[in-house]
């Protein structure tokens, strides 16, 4: 007897591809995703500048042929400060999303699943870091531990998991009821593999959904803390470090292109992630159809 | 008859109480006693049903001998090889290489197989911790194939994910899972309850035909009476986690002793002309469990209730060869 | 046969259902009466288009579906006929039918009661919707009303809210709002399926017991054969959104014809039945609801079924008077599939 394994690929994440596909709003935010990357990371090929080299000769130009969106008060281009500033920008949310979802949903299972003692103190700690508003403790916590790229990564790690580990938790309640659960605790399979085999898979949908708008949040909080000076270093070009020149109020007025261009790079990537988001959610809802 | 037959499952007044979950500075809440002082003797290669209606242990019952759930009190003895072994009291490589001949199926085709794997990789695992087909996952791979043939299947099915099959091809599938372990005992817990009519048929047939083949032991709960009285041999009937009367299944049918289950058999409605015979209407409804009635848990609704009932419990004891009951109306005649 | 005798007339009744691009015709041309005072009850399996049929004639249909062709007329009291798949589903005169002439009961107790209002209330503001009467007038009718439905102490359980009923007490309740503008059709949508044997049992005689005395006609959608003995004056037995066999209870059961009905009767293990019996199994599975047919829609599982069954639609034949079933094999004649 041969069996033949089948190459029509009937998963589950065909299925959701094609709901998926059929959302416009979703397609649209997944274009305009794969533009901005793209052009952040062809950066080079879309400009001669150095985005950090100053030049003192050419401060506070407005828009022209040979700088796209002018220049700022110590004469870096700000075109060639956005696209590599978006490098950065877009690592930071994804890596920092991540980090935290994947904390939050180990957490959220463990404590889903053990539940008792576990699961108390795990939802206590969870429930006093949501307590605190979440830019004051990244406040706080950039103070003591210095300014740079690695540290925010630390700090939106390990402040962001409550979320996710709360979705996660309360899928793992519910599902660990379920009876193909059940059947795997007859057998004698163990804990871990149940958890991360059995349960994990089956949340991983809102676990994406999740990450999506997480990574545009981070975006968000990252522009928000550099532009108080709190973020990244000075000399990494993000998009919110690259508002943060544009403080005081004679550049607010005379380069607008300064605040402006970051400001609406931002406003698009965020739009598009979410409504790329919203559309992976319906997606992958099974109970819609 | 029943002596020399093999026992394959000792059941010890077992119990089995609920504590409710108690939040911080919660008052105490009373504990539900889903099953209370429960013994039976199951045999090597029989059907042993379970009938009763929702709330009365049955299902809990059946997750306590598949070691679903810990049991408050009770042992259970099972055959391994001759030596019977308290399930309850094992070392930890015993009790978990006896799982693997103890299966269960549960009732709902839709939610007993994972959604994100296939019938392969689901059939795999339980295999391969409890080392059947040698190690080897050719082995298993040809192990899972045939069972899906016996289960009327095609063997590629095991490429597919659950979705793409019915109720009833799940439940099939659910069955075959069960039979790659190479049990001796499978608890079908309402097998058939969540399918259409139409595929009951096939599931119950499949299930008597991979018996004669096997000799596989059955522990089938079910509520539905005409189901459990075709399947088994022996039937027990619970009333809120008592068992009030057991007794071969086609001596139950015929001459049914407790007044519970004399009413449960007249409820069933039968799909033959003429059939209309004098119904037993039970009067209000089953008890709450956590506030069960005093004596005999059925005196409350019982049409023959006497002073004795509301106080003192009876016990399970044999009236005739073979057949038990829990009613003091028949205390006299022993 | 007179008007007068029927209560409710559907014929050739079509609802189709809007799945993503697809239309799935639920229900495919059914036709069946319903007699003044007796019960009709429609048999199937899931997907059958018998809970359609019901929500059809309520025009309760989800968004998604809609009445694309038949009548569905009903007589009133006085003789007067509506034609209610005329009517909007939403519109004054569906809605002064429902729950006055027409009302439902469903399958889950308790889902369909709100809990957060006495049972009291719900019963009394499905009277006030459809009559005038006053606060203390309607709550003793409504008091009288639960007693007839065996629930005890109805004065007290008046004011208490629904989690502290049990499941068949629930359905009473159910029973109570359906009943309470002492409708002329009641229809029952598998109302035992969720609740136990014994309870079933007094719900079923409830049933019974109001038909009496109230002259109501009923329509009783379910699955179990053996309620239908019990209960129907009439049986309809559906496949795939048509109706393959009607008639009255003692020929559906003492000469069944059509082989679907045969089959499902002898699929079901019968109390006190012999053990050594197998049972007869439908083999395959029921099709999907948008399969396209080209032939009898039960040809593929049929064990009568022969090369002209899969490419032509059979009639319906009427075998003796009230008895009529839709197969090739009873049918003089059919005609040519277009």
């Amino acid at each position: 007897m041969t069996i033949r394994k089948k190459t029509r690929n009937t998963s589950l994440a065909k299925r959701s591809w094609q709901k998926f596909i059929q959302n416009r709003m979703a397609i649209l935010g997944l274009i305009g995703l794969v533009l901005i990357i793209a052009a952040c990371l062809a950066a080079p090929l879309l400009t001669n500048y150095d985005p950090t080299l100053i030049d003192p000769s050419i401060r506070g130009l407005s828009p022209s042929r040979e700088h796209l969106l002018g220049t700022d008060r110590l004469g870096r281009d700000i075109f060639a400060r956005i696209l590599y500033g978006g490098r950065w920008s877009i690592m930071i949310g994804v890596i920092a999303a991540m980090g935290a979802n994947l904390l939050g949903a180990a957490l959220g299972c463990i404590a889903g699943y053990y539940g008792g003692k576990v699961d108390s103190v795990l939802v206590s700690i969870q429930e006093m870091l949501s307590i605190f508003p979440g830019t004051l403790i990244n406040m706080l916590c950039i103070g003591f531990m210095g300014k740079s790229v690695r540290n925010l990564l630390l700090i939106f790690t390990f402040t962001g998991w409550p979320g996710v580990m709360r979705i996660v938790r309360g899928r793992i309640l519910s599902l660990k009821q379920e009876p193909y659960v059940e059947s795997c605790r007859a057998n004698g399979i163990g804990g871990m593999s149940i958890m991360f085999h059995h349960l994990l898979p089956n949340t991983l949908g809102p676990i994406i959904v999740n990450s999506t708008m997480n990574v545009a949040g981070y975006i968000l909080s990252e522009a928000a803390l550099s532009y108080l000076g709190l973020g990244v270093p000075d000399n990494v070009p993000t998009w919110g470090n690259i508002i943060n020149a544009a403080k005081r109020l004679d550049i607010v007025q005379t380069l607008p292109m300064l605040w402006l261009a970051p400001a609406a790079a931002i406003c698009l990537f965020v739009l598009s992630i979410n409504f790329f988001g919203d559309g992976l959610r319906d997606a992958l809802d099974p109970s819609s159809k | 008859m029943a002596e020399q037959r093999e026992k394959l499952l000792s059941i010890r007044h077992l119990t089995m109480e609920y504590q409710p979950n108690r939040r911080l500075f919660e008052a105490k809440k009373p504990s539900v006693k889903a099953v209370s002082d429960v013994s039976l003797d199951i045999y090597a290669g029989e059907t042993f049903g379970v009938v009763g209606e929702s709330g009365c242990g049955k299902t809990t019952l059946g997750k306590c001998i598949v070691r679903l759930l810990k049991p408050t009190a009770g042992e259970l003895f099972f055959n391994d090889g001759g030596e019977m072994k308290d399930l309850l009291r094992l070392d930890k490589k015993t009790s978990f290489a006896l799982r693997q001949k103890i299966q269960i199926v549960f009732q709902d085709p839709y939610a007993s197989l994972n959604p994100v794997h296939t019938i392969q990789e689901a059939f795999d695992e339980p295999m391969r911790v409890h080392g059947i087909g040698g190690g080897s996952r050719e082995k298993r791979t040809e192990i899972i194939a045939n069972a899906l043939t016996r289960v009327n299947l095609q063997p590629d099915y095991m490429y597919r994910y659950p979705h793409e099959f019915s109720g009833g091809q799940r439940q099939r599938i659910c069955v075959a899972k069960a039979l790659v372990m190479e049990p001796r005992l499978i608890i079908c817990d309402e097998p058939v309850s969540a399918l259409d009519v139409s595929i009951q048929a096939q599931l119950l047939n499949l299930m008597r035909k991979l018996q004669r083949e096997t000799g596989v032991t059955f522990f089938f709960i079910a509520h539905d009476l005409s189901v459990v009285q075709y399947m088994s041999d022996r039937i027990a009937v619970m009333y809120l986690g008592h068992v009030v009367e057991l007794a071969d299944a086609g001596d139950l049918y015929a001459r049914p002793l407790h007044p519970y289950t004399q009413a449960l058999l007249s409820a069933v409605p039968v799909p033959v002309l003429q059939a209309k015979k004098e119904r037993i209407v039970l009067k209000g409804d089953v008890p709450s469990p956590m506030d069960p009635p005093t004596g005999c848990p059925f005196h409350p609704r019982c049409a023959n209730c006497m002073e004795k009932c509301k106080t003192e419990k009876p016990e399970l004891h044999e009236v005739e060869a073979g057949h038990f009951v829990a009613c003091h109306l028949y205390q006299q005649h022993t | 046969m007179q008007e007068n005798d029927h209560i409710l007339r559907v014929q050739d009744l079509k609802t189709d259902f809007k799945v993503g691009r697809r239309t799935v015709h639920a229900v495919n041309g059914v036709t069946f009466d319903v007699r003044r005072g007796k019960t009709l009850c429609i048999v199937g399996e899931s997907g059958c288009g018998k809970s359609v049929t019901a929500h059809s004639i309520m025009q309760l249909l989800p968004p998604n579906g809609t009445i694309a062709g038949g009548t569905i007329s009903y007589y009133t009291r006085d003789g007067a006929c509506e034609i209610l798949s005329n009517y909007k589903r939403s519109g004054p005169r569906m809605r002064a039918i429902r729950g006055k002439e027409i009302s439902m009961i469903f399958q889950d107790p308790m889902s369909t009661l709100n809990p957060v209002y006495t049972v009291g209330s719900q019963i009394m503001e499905m009277l006030k919707k459809h009559e005038k009467v006053s606060k203390a007038e309607g709550k003793a009718r409504i008091i009288r009303l639960l007693g007839e439905l065996g629930i005890p102490n109805p004065e007290i359980r008046y004011d208490q809210y629904p989690h502290e009923f049990s499941g068949g007490m629930k359905q009473r309740i159910m029973i109570a709002i359906a009943m309470i503008c002492n409708p002329t059709l009641l229809i029952a949508d598998e109302p035992t399926t969720a609740l136990d044997v014994t309870i079933q049992a007094q719900i079923l005689d409830l049933i019974r017991k109001m038909q009496e005395s109230y002259g109501t006609s009923v329509i009783l959608i379910t699955h179990n054969m053996g309620i239908v003995v019990e209960i129907a004056d009439d049986v309809a037995v559906m496949y795939m959104g048509r109706i393959v066999e009607f008639g009255s209870v003692q020929q559906i059961f003492s000469h069944p014809v059509h082989p679907y009905t045969r089959a499902l009767m002898r699929s079901v293990p019968v109390l006190g039945m012999n053990k050594d019996q197998e049972l007869a199994v439908i083999e395959g599975t029921t099709p999907d609801a948008s399969t396209v047919f080209t032939g009898c829609e039960f040809a593929e599982r049929c064990e009568c079924a022969r090369p002209e069954c899969f490419h032509r639609f059979p009639k319906d034949t009427e075998i003796e008077a009230g008895h009529r079933v839709r197969c090739l094999l009873y049918e003089e004649g059919g005609e040519e599939n277009g």
